[in-house]
């Protein structure tokens, strides 16, 4: 195995007014080819930073990210990104743009020839259980949630990056519509074989689609450990979300019998 | 009646019509991409909109007034009065194409950028496609103020329908106003209306 994205010693500050607010600290893992990582962790946890440095939307302020063995302040910008597949919650399609156009615009950019575009198109469309014919020349808004965000991975599937990114995909999607892409996405991944970086809160998200979960806690990296270990972690925060997931146990353990 | 004046309202409706044509053309090629400019300049964008806010407030017989001593750009005539045409135009063409592309959708803004398009390619094919309605907007409303404050441009050789308006007043003839009116704001209701009807073309909804 070799790593695809590596962090280290990674620090992210953001100037205020009060002084300068510590967002990463001395961040340090490798996402091995083939694998999901997860980053687990909660709204300000900096997770959604640490995935904006690997696709340069943002540069680090100390250490290096390096992407297939390169600092991503080395790379150009617009090569590392169209090498780097980017899903974002449904807000990131481009609503001028049919599904066709939002699937193949980076191979369009990267010159492929359009017959070979329009393959790709409807070869993406076919995997991600969406009917070519019916789906191609529709706009984002004439599709449901849970088809915007297939269109949403299609894309970045497009040009064959080898590694994908994910902020919180599925996060608006009603539960039912959620679980049922969480299936697909595990099938997607054997079908794709990709290598990717998952950020979620949600901790059966994590423990569902994640080879690895990286618990993220204040800015700082707390475990990095495959699911099984995730679920006997003893730390505070790691029994905090643990605990979310086992609500419905607890509260039918309380419940007074009848 | 004002059937003396038929020729000649053809005329001076020509003249009117080459006024805002040429200054809506000079203001929209100025005001767009200064417009563009300032979205990826914040810092000038106070000083600029200061600026344009600012020509936007002097009274428009002054500012034509104001051009006429000025070398190049001023004298008496046409060009002193698309001149002036034009400064009136630029603010509601800049202002819109400002709001019109900051408006864009973060979120869309951001997955263009991951997507790894240039800056360039964002500004066309992402950029510029989602604020078209609002900068037509800018363009639609800078096109009818500038249909009635160009009957101004007679009062500094300008030509256009104003010079009816000017003669009526001098001479009291409400006929001869009513020469220079009606045909100006005729031009504007077609102006908006034909306008209205691009943007609804441009943009099916």
């Amino acid at each position: 195995m070799s790593a695809i994205v590596e962090f280290r010693g990674v620090g992210y500050t953001v100037e205020q007014a009060a002084g300068s607010l510590a967002i990463l600290q001395d961040l340090n893992f490798a996402v091995e080819a083939g694998e999901t990582l997860v980053l687990l962790g909660r709204s300000g946890s900096g997770k959604t930073t640490a995935l904006k440095l690997v696709n340069r939307l943002l540069a680090p302020k100390g250490g290096a990210v390096l992407v297939e063995g390169k600092a991503t302040v080395e790379w150009d910008p617009i090569r590392l990104r169209r090498r780097t597949g980017y899903v974002i919650q449904e807000t990131g399609l481009f609503p001028h743009f049919t599904v066709a156009e939002n699937i193949g615009l980076v191979p369009r950019l990267e010159g492929w020839p359009a017959e070979r575009v329009r393959r790709r198109v409807d070869e993406l469309l076919e995997g991600m259980g969406l009917t070519p014919g019916e789906f191609r020349g529709r706009r984002p808004r004439e599709l449901s949630g849970g088809q915007r965000q297939r269109v949403g991975v299609a894309r970045a599937l497009a040009a064959d990056p080898p590694v994908l990114l994910f902020d919180e995909p599925f996060g608006a999607l009603d539960p039912v519509t959620r679980f049922d892409l969480q299936q697909q996405f595990l099938g997607w991944r054997r079908t794709f074989g990709k290598t990717a970086l998952f950020v979620t809160h949600d901790v059966r998200e994590a423990l569902m689609l994640g080879t690895r979960i990286g618990l993220m806690h204040e800015g700082k990296l707390e475990m990095l450990v495959a699911p099984e270990e995730f679920k006997r972690g003893t730390s505070a925060e790691a029994r905090a979300f643990l605990a979310s997931l086992d609500w419905r146990m607890e509260s039918d353990a309380h419940r007074p019998k009848q | 009646m004002l059937t003396g004046l038929s020729s000649e309202m053809v005329a001076r409706t020509l003249e009117h019509l080459e006024l805002v044509l040429v200054a809506m053309l000079v203001a929209a090629a100025i005001g767009i991409p200064v417009g563009v400019g300032l979205t990826r300049r914040a810092g000038l964008r106070g000083p600029v909109m200061g600026l344009a806010n600012v020509l936007q407030t002097i009274p428009s017989l002054a500012l034509f007034g104001f051009l006429i001593p000025v070398p190049l750009i001023g004298g008496i005539g046409k060009r002193t009065a698309i001149v002036a045409l034009v400064l009136y135009a630029l603010l509601p063409i800049l202002r819109n194409t400002l709001v019109g592309i900051l408006g864009v959708d973060a979120a869309v803004r951001e997955s263009a950028v991951a997507m790894g398009m240039t800056d360039w390619q964002v500004l066309r094919e992402v950029e510029l496609p989602l604020a078209t309605r609002t900068i037509l907007a800018g363009v639609r409303v800078a096109t009818v103020t500038t249909i009635g404050t160009a009957t101004i441009a007679a009062a500094i050789g300008g030509g256009g329908l104003g010079v009816f308006i000017f003669r009526g007043i001098s001479t009291v003839d409400t006929n001869q106003i009513l020469a220079g009116a009606i045909p100006a704001a005729m031009i504007a209701v077609a102006a908006d209306e034909g306008l209205g009807w691009l943007e609804r073309k441009l943009l099916p909804v």
